[in-house]
């Protein structure tokens, strides 16, 4: 018998966890020491983590109201993490009381805190799933119950995509997903590079090594690499720029220097 | 919101963008820094009234402090720098033209009270966080669990309620656990299985990969072997398995446990071994059977060099007549009581005993040394039959007959072999029976001959193979033919022309004596009808037929007779029915019943071969009998002249005898005119032989006849 593939052996909050330390650089307090150990080692090589996990935030603020502002009322956002302020939903719902949400994460306390938070909430639900089954994601009764693919789906993976390696077929799993889409649909992503950071590669690389060492490697890909996640999309201008570029509601020169690390894009199926 | 320039609204406002722009670099949150203005124009109006107001309001400035953790300023450094800018400005901006120096003191007092406010809600929400993460630590672990749970007791119920036996045990070979049908398939005694090391379960039957197998996989060097395998229960019974061992590795490929999958295959293995066992034995004595026995000698004939058989084949004398005499059933607990002491003959190592059939048993000796123990063994069977078998109070004595075949191994097939033996215990027989011969190779290429014509013998019958000569008989007074004796022929397709010495006696074992006497019968008959009607002038014509012993105790002897007789239309005095002296001998009431009922209706009986016997004298006058046959014994010494004169008194003497009792003589054998004319002067009446004539076609007594006739 085939244990599901989300359910790990055992939950071992002695590890840390991705999820966990992104609400410590938001601020948060949903996590553990090993988390905001784990964080502070790589804050040590890259100071601006918590900048650029705002940036990322306020990233997907916009985009979500984008998406609203276009029409679209579904949401799917994978690698959905600890709900923590200015979630999709709250954001989406508050465009449109009646937008629909799904959750996705591989991280059973996640999806618990994700539960307890989305209780009550009749449009907005959680799957246990990971990016790497798409296939598990599409046909959780979730999605079955919230969205319909028929119609256009706003598709977020945001911060997500850097830490699924190559062995496990990010891009595979990108087209798999952009083939269940219909037309008009959106793809929201960010990822992590070492392009755009105010500190050379070899001074931050060290924040990777902390990633590897928690078992969650960090893959920084090249502005090339990411754009190549859009294959099948046309992109929404400004097209693949830095976060705070992308249709920004304040001057960009404002932001923090390490905002600019890395890149963020809105892709609309044909 | 309107606000006249540098109004106090204006003032307000600009207050309030100070204010974001202080603390927005210290927030996490993903408001923009107008955003956060605006969150944080109200708790600015809130604090420029509290500046102003108559009392001082600890409550609200708390509230205010915590407000800001609302707004997700939860860095520290978003308070102290709210702290600063509320130093700084708030009595700059909103003070009025109150005293200042008490707006400062207010001012500073609204701090202390919003910074205790800030800590406080700051913790709450903390720990408001903390309990959250970990209900949701706890929540997860119980899906895992239950997910886990759920998948286990799935494993757990197919584990216990598999119909194979389960084991598991370390690469030592401690068992580690094991599940119900494994512990059922040992006995039902879990603790006599569980703890037990897998090394201890060797079973003498073990093929001998078994433990290599074993070893290989423990070593890591097999993922799985597969093999039938026997082991001792704790009862010490057998169990029987098809046993699958698999080496189970850990997460980095390192053997870990092996693992046993056991189907119990004691029964089918029993039930094979019953089906076996009575597809090779005899149902009624439980000794081996004709296949188990062939499996058992071509073994034995194919053994190495140096190794030899020795073979017993024993048929029982007279089996047939204790079957029709006392019953199958009694038959049958003879021949259980018959196994039951052949077997105890055979006891030693590469002895075996078997019923072949009906009353023939063998008795199979292996070895260096079968010359010597063969003969023993027969010896002990021949011993074994002695005393007297007890049936239904009576006591039988049994005999039998063996024929012995031993030899090299490697020189000849089973069924040559048991060819060899059968006609060397035919020969046992014949000679008397109770003894045993051993195998000859002449004797065996003569009976090999005998044993094909009582085989061909059936089919002879009826496909015409047979044919009559006849010997004419000739009054030693006139010379004239009298009649012929019929002899009849065999045309075997690959001996040529047989004469009835070659197979009578075979007929005669066989039974087929009475189709084939029927055969001569009538042919002789019609002949002699054939003979009166042609030849009515020379006298009354009369063939003379022989009845073998067998034919005399067939019940449809008469009947036949009769029957042909009349359907030929001859009267019953031109037949002549020859019955041996032996045959008579000793013969009571009921055996010469229908020889007198011929006899009384003209039908001539003569004594054949008179004179070998030994016949009572005094009992020819009881004999329904009207002619002599002297054996040519007496004959022969009258070929020569002068005649043995003993011989020639004691046939002078059996014919006055004879004549004395009204019966004629005849002689067979006469070779010689002296013979002819020494035997008339005797008193001899008819007499047959090479002199006269040899046994030929009917067509040349016609001739003699005729000659006779004319001469």
């Amino acid at each position: 018998m085939e244990r599901p593939a989300w359910a790990p052996r055992s939950i071992d909050i002695s590890v840390p966890s991705v999820s966990r330390i992104y609400d410590y650089y938001l601020g948060g307090s949903h996590n553990f020491e090993v988390d905001r150990e784990a964080a502070r080692r790589a804050m040590e090589f890259m100071p601006g983590l918590p900048k650029i996990m705002q940036a990322n935030r306020a990233f997907m603020r916009r985009a979500v109201r984008f998406a609203a502002a276009e029409g679209i009322t579904q949401f799917l956002d994978i690698g959905s993490g600890i709900p923590t302020f200015g979630n999709v939903h709250e954001v989406a719902q508050a465009a449109d009381p009646e937008a629909r949400v799904v959750y996705v994460d591989h991280d059973p306390v996640a999806v618990a805190h994700s539960q307890a938070v989305l209780e009550g909430n009749e449009r907005a639900d959680v799957v246990a799933a990971d990016l790497r089954k798409p296939h598990e994601i599409l046909a959780s009764p979730q999605v079955e119950r919230l969205i319909d693919l028929n119609r256009p789906v706003a598709l977020l993976m945001v911060a997500i995509l850097h830490f699924v390696e190559e062995a496990d077929d990010p891009y595979g799993a990108v087209a798999e997903l952009r083939d269940a889409l219909a037309p008009g649909s959106l793809l929201v992503l960010t990822h992590a590079s070492y392009e755009g950071m105010p500190l050379p590669a070899e001074r931050t690389g060290g924040a990777v090594g902390v990633y590897k060492d928690i078992r969650n490697p960090l893959i920084m890909r090249s502005r090339e690499e990411i754009a190549r996640f859009f294959e099948g999309y046309d992109m929404v201008e400004p097209g693949l720029v830095s976060m705070p570029r992308w249709r920004p509601d304040t001057a960009p020169e404002e932001e923090d220097p390490w905002a600019f690390s890395g890149y963020a894009g809105v892709g609309r199926t044909a | 919101m309107s606000a006249e320039p540098d109004g106090p609204e204006d003032r307000l406002r600009r207050f309030a963008t100070i204010w974001s722009r202080a603390v927005f670099p210290a927030t996490s949150t993903s408001l923009t820094r107008p955003e956060l203005e605006e969150r944080l124009l109200p708790l600015a109006r809130r604090l420029s009234e509290a500046l102003r107001a108559r009392a001082f309001d600890a409550d609200e400035a708390r509230a205010i402090g915590a407000a800001l953790v609302d707004a997700h300023c939860t860095e520290p450094e978003a308070l102290s720098r709210t702290l600063d800018c509320v130093d700084a400005y708030l009595v700059l901006y909103c003070g009025d033209d109150g005293p200042q120096e008490d707006l400062r003191a207010r001012s500073s007092r609204l701090q202390h009270a919003m910074a205790a406010g800030y800590a406080q809600a700051l913790r709450e929400r903390t720990l408001a966080e903390q309990e959250a993460i970990s209900a949701a630590a706890l929540a997860a672990q119980g899906v895992v669990a239950q997910a886990l749970h759920a998948s286990e007791a799935r494993f757990r119920a197919v584990f216990e309620g598999a119909a194979i036996g389960i084991g598991i045990a370390d690469l030592e070979g401690n068992i580690l656990q094991v599940n119900g049908a494994l512990v059922r398939m040992f006995g039902g005694a879990e603790q006599l299985v569980r703890g037990r090391n897998v090394l201890e379960w060797t079973h003498p039957e073990d093929a001998p990969q078994v433990w290599k197998l074993y070893e290989e996989l423990v070593r890591g060097e097999r993922e799985h072997y597969h093999v039938e395998k026997a082991f001792y229960r704790p009862d010490g019974t057998v169990l029987w398995t098809n046993l699958t061992v698999s080496l189970l590795r850990d997460a980095d490929g390192n053997p870990e446990y092996q693992l046993a999958l056991m189907e119990d295959t004691t029964e089918r293995r029993l039930l094979n071994l019953r089906l076996r066992y009575e597809a090779t034995h005899d149902a009624l004595t439980g000794l081996p059977n004709r296949t188990l026995f062939f499996e058992r000698l071509e073994k034995a004939l194919g053994a190495g060099a140096g190794q030899r058989f020795g073979l017993c084949y024993l048929d029982l004398d007279g089996f047939k007549t204790i079957n029709d005499s006392l019953g199958h059933a009694a038959g049958d607990r003879l021949l259980v009581e018959v196994a039951d002491r052949l077997q105890a003959c055979a006891t030693a190592p590469g002895e075996m005993v078997a019923r072949l059939g009906g009353d023939e048993f063998v008795a199979l000796t292996t070895g260096p040394d079968t010359q010597r123990e063969v003969d023993e063994l027969a010896s002990r069977i021949m011993n074994a039959l002695v005393a007297p078998i007890s049936i239904d109070g009576r006591e039988l004595t049994v005999r039998g007959s063996i024929g012995i075949v031993e030899g090299p191994a490697g020189e000849r097939s089973p069924a040559e072999v048991l060819r060899s033996a059968d006609i060397t215990m035919y020969r046992a027989k014949s000679a008397g029976g109770n003894r045993f011969e051993l195998a000859d190779p002449e004797a065996d290429a003569r009976a090999i001959t005998r044993h094909g014509l009582t085989t061909a013998l059936p089919t002879a019958l009826d496909r015409g193979e047979f044919f009559i000569e006849y010997q004419p008989l000739v009054h030693l007074g006139d010379g004239s033919v009298r009649g012929a004796e019929a002899l009849v022929r065999w045309l075997h397709p690959q001996h040529g022309v047989l004469g009835p010495d070659r197979f009578i006696p075979l007929a005669e074992h066989t039974g087929l004596i009475v189709p084939l006497g029927r055969w001569v019968l009538e042919q002789s008959v019609r002949q002699a009808k054939d003979w009166r009607e042609r030849h009515a002038d020379a006298g009354p014509l009369r063939i003379n037929v022989n009845l073998s012993p067998c034919q005399l105790t067939h019940p449809g002897l008469v009947q036949d007779t009769v029957d042909i007789l009349e359907r030929t239309g001859v009267d019953p005095d031109a037949l002549c029915l020859e019955v041996t002296e032996s045959a008579l001998i000793g013969a009571d009431d009921d055996l010469l019943k229908p020889l007198r009922r011929l006899a009384e209706m003209g039908v001539d009986i003569a004594l054949d071969d008179f004179g070998t016997g030994y016949s009572n004298l005094a009992n020819l006058r009881r004999l329904p009998v009207s002619v002599l046959k002297l054996d040519r014994s007496f004959t022969q010494s009258m070929q020569q002249f002068p005649a043995d004169p003993v011989d020639l008194k004691i046939v002078e003497g059996i014919v006055s005898l004879a004549h004395s009792l009204n019966l004629a003589v005849t002689v067979e054998g006469v070779e010689t005119g002296a013979q002819a004319e020494q035997l008339r002067i005797l008193g001899c009446d008819t007499a047959q032989g090479w002199y006269y004539a040899r046994p030929g076609p009917p067509e040349r007594l016609h001739e003699l006849a005729l000659v006779d006739a004319t001469g």
